[in-house]
């Protein structure tokens, strides 16, 4: 807002005003942090009371031209300077946008997860007040070297907020949120999903028991379970039913199971079924 | 007589402290096979191993080590932190030379009363009865270095300092993926499963709060120790939520609440379940028997065998759970038997078996 408009609607206000009695007007840029100036009509000392949303003050000045220092304008909001009997109001708005302050949910996300992913930018000048102004915004998710999803808002009320699909490939992801020369960045993890396709081999150990291993267990958009997954060997024969929860190593998971002549072994990770091989006799 | 007075009297207390806690060392001969086993317990109930060891027959071929490791635990298993507080006996064949002796046991022990049912052989020796107590010999492990290279997760969260905005790692993503509430001797208790479907270990648990006909909350409990807390990515646990003295009809909804935290953990030890068969045991009633295998090279203080039972739907149908009184070493299969609800057995379609491990160097 200029400095014109601010005098239109300060002069308007103090027209609709019995109070203001056309003795105070305000100029300035009407920024948080900026100087705003008083014109006082008469001659002489007086008392002005300036009261704000970030607190108020009171000083004995010289009727004419009274500035009021930008410092104690930081806060924006509405403010109200009082002079003996009459009184008036102006808006001080935000300073220019400085500050984005950036949440992201959540820190990992399976990949290839639609609108899995949320940013919420909150935008803020140098003194800490939000810029209710619209501002464009621009969104940025991506892992190095694949492709990167980018949306555009404008911020209102200030705040602007998008929801994204996360991507195809794992690692982390660059989740950045800028608007001119700010801008700021968050990791969102991409990682496997579910598994996809669990294939096993089983073999006769040296101790003569079943040994089990699966092939690069991988979810649907080819990224590598990540290690420590838990992998469910499972044997059935005569003896009973046998259980080993390996835990997926360099991509692999493996477990020796009892010795067994004819035994139907399965594999599983989570809710996922993979294959299943009928050992020894039960061919 | 001024000096002669206290020394006495100091000599006296001596004596009587003396006699109130010196054991006998003489062996009071049973002269029955039910009297040679409560002798036995007597002086297992009072921590005793010398005295019950007196009861031991020569024939089980048992050295005292052996029996006193048996009776009172090793390795920091579940038998050292716990104590036999009742027991009853029962004669179940009885001749002049041999007899067989049911023990019902109940040790108070760290996780709660454990049951124990020993069918005990009681033989004629040296003019008195006394028990064959054999206790099976482990297989030694040999001496070896068995490399230990899985995963571990650390965390590092935000810091006290940093701006609210600034980012944080969050609880891992769990999900109840069962539910089936039943009925049983008067409470309302809900069975199911929870999967961690993350990439990062948690720590999990579920809660229940049922709600009244007047939509009023009526009870709220959690799964407590009827479920595999620790859950790495994509291990499924089952849980078990009991609602004593609950009538179903009282109720109109129930809301469940399955909680994780992000938890510092280790992909270590593997647990293998070998043999596992539902059975009868001596008294009739069913069982599900098996063998844990500790794959990893440290010792499982305390296992923890959680067993969930499936109708031919796949439908839960039952959760049960049973502490193992020995250690896992490892590579030394260890027996476990976990008792089933014998109005369920002809019902239960499949069955799965996780375990639990409690070390003393970490808990998982």
């Amino acid at each position: 807002m200029n400095s014109l408009h601010r005098s239109i609607i300060v002069g308007l206000l103090c027209t609709a005003s019995a109070l203001c009695l056309g003795q105070v007007r305000v100029s300035g840029s009407g920024q948080a942090g900026a100087d705003a100036t008083l014109q006082i009509s008469g001659s002489g000392s007086t008392t002005l009371y300036l009261f704000g949303p970030g607190g108020a003050s009171k000083r004995t000045v010289q009727r004419g031209t009274v500035t009021i220092p930008g410092d104690e304008l930081k806060v924006a909001g509405r403010y109200v300077a009082v002079l003996d009997d009459s009184r008036t109001s102006f808006f001080v708005s935000a300073a220019p946008l400085q500050k984005i302050s950036f949440i992201t949910h959540p820190s990992r996300v399976p990949a290839a997860a639609n609108g899995a992913v949320l940013g919420s930018a909150y935008l803020f000048d140098r003194y800490q007040n939000l810029v209710l102004a619209p501002t464009p915004v621009s969104f940025q998710l991506g892992v190095a070297g694949s492709a990167v999803e980018e949306r555009k808002v404008i911020g209102k009320n200030g705040v602007a907020w998008v929801q994204l699909n996360s991507g195809r490939r794992s690692g982390p992801a660059q989740f950045i949120a800028s608007s001119g020369e700010v801008s700021v960045r968050r990791v969102v993890q991409h990682v496997a999903a579910d598994p996809c396709n669990i294939r096993m081999n089983a073999s006769r150990a040296p101790d003569g028991n079943i040994l089990v291993e699966t092939d690069a267990i991988r979810d649907c958009s080819g990224n590598a379970v990540p290690d420590g997954t838990i992998v469910t060997f499972t044997s059935v024969d005569s003896a009973g039913r046998s259980t080993v929860d390996a835990r997926i190593k360099r991509g692999f998971a493996r477990a020796e199971l009892p010795a067994s002549s004819s035994a139907t072994l399965s594999v599983a990770a989570g809710v996922v079924l993979g294959n299943e091989i009928h050992w020894g006799g039960g061919l | 007589m001024n000096k002669i007075l206290p020394v006495v009297l100091i000599v006296l207390a001596a004596a009587l402290v003396a006699a109130a806690t010196m054991h006998s060392s003489t062996l009071t001969p049973a002269t029955t096979p039910e009297g040679a086993v409560q002798a036995l317990l007597n002086h297992v109930k009072s921590h005793d191993s010398e005295g019950a060891y007196r009861y031991v027959a020569k024939a089980s071929n048992t050295a005292m080590p052996d029996f006193a490791r048996d009776i009172f635990g090793e390795t920091g298993n579940l038998r050292t932190y716990s104590a036999l507080q009742l027991f009853d006996t029962k004669v179940l064949r009885e001749g002049d030379q041999e007899a067989s002796v049911r023990a019902n046991l109940q040790w108070a022990s760290a996780v709660g009363a454990v049951y124990d049912v020993r069918d005990l052989k009681v033989v004629r020796e040296d003019n008195s009865w006394k028990v064959l107590w054999p206790v099976q010999t482990r297989a030694k492990v040999p001496p070896q270095v068995i490399p230990v290279n899985y995963l571990r997760w650390d965390i590092v969260t935000r810091g006290s300092d940093d701006d609210w905005g600034a980012q944080n790692v969050e609880a891992p993503r769990v999900r109840i993926i069962s539910m089936n509430p039943v009925e049983k001797d008067g409470s309302f208790i809900l069975l199911g499963e929870i999967e961690n479907e993350d990439t990062v270990p948690g720590f999990v648990s579920v809660s229940a709060t049922l709600i009244g006909k007047d939509g009023q909350q009526i009870a709220q409990e959690e799964s407590f120790d009827k479920i595999s807390h620790v859950l790495l990515p994509k291990e499924i646990s089952p849980f078990r939520i009991d609602f004593p003295n609950m009538n179903r009809s009282s109720i109109q909804s129930v809301h469940m609440q399955p909680n994780a935290m992000l938890v510092p953990a280790s992909a270590d030890p593997v647990m293998g379940v070998m043999h596992q068969a539902l059975q009868k045991d001596p008294r009739g009633h069913s069982v599900l028997t098996g063998e844990l295998m500790n794959q990893s090279g440290q010792t499982v203080n305390i296992p923890h065998v959680l067993a969930t039972f499936y109708d031919n739907a796949g439908k839960v149908i039952w959760v049960s759970d049973g502490y193992v009184d020995q250690s896992l070493v490892p590579q030394t299969p260890v027996p476990f038997s976990i008792g089933v609800r014998d109005d369920l057995a002809a019902q239960i379609h499949t069955y799965r078996v996780t375990v639990n491990q409690y070390s003393r160097d970490h808990v998982q």
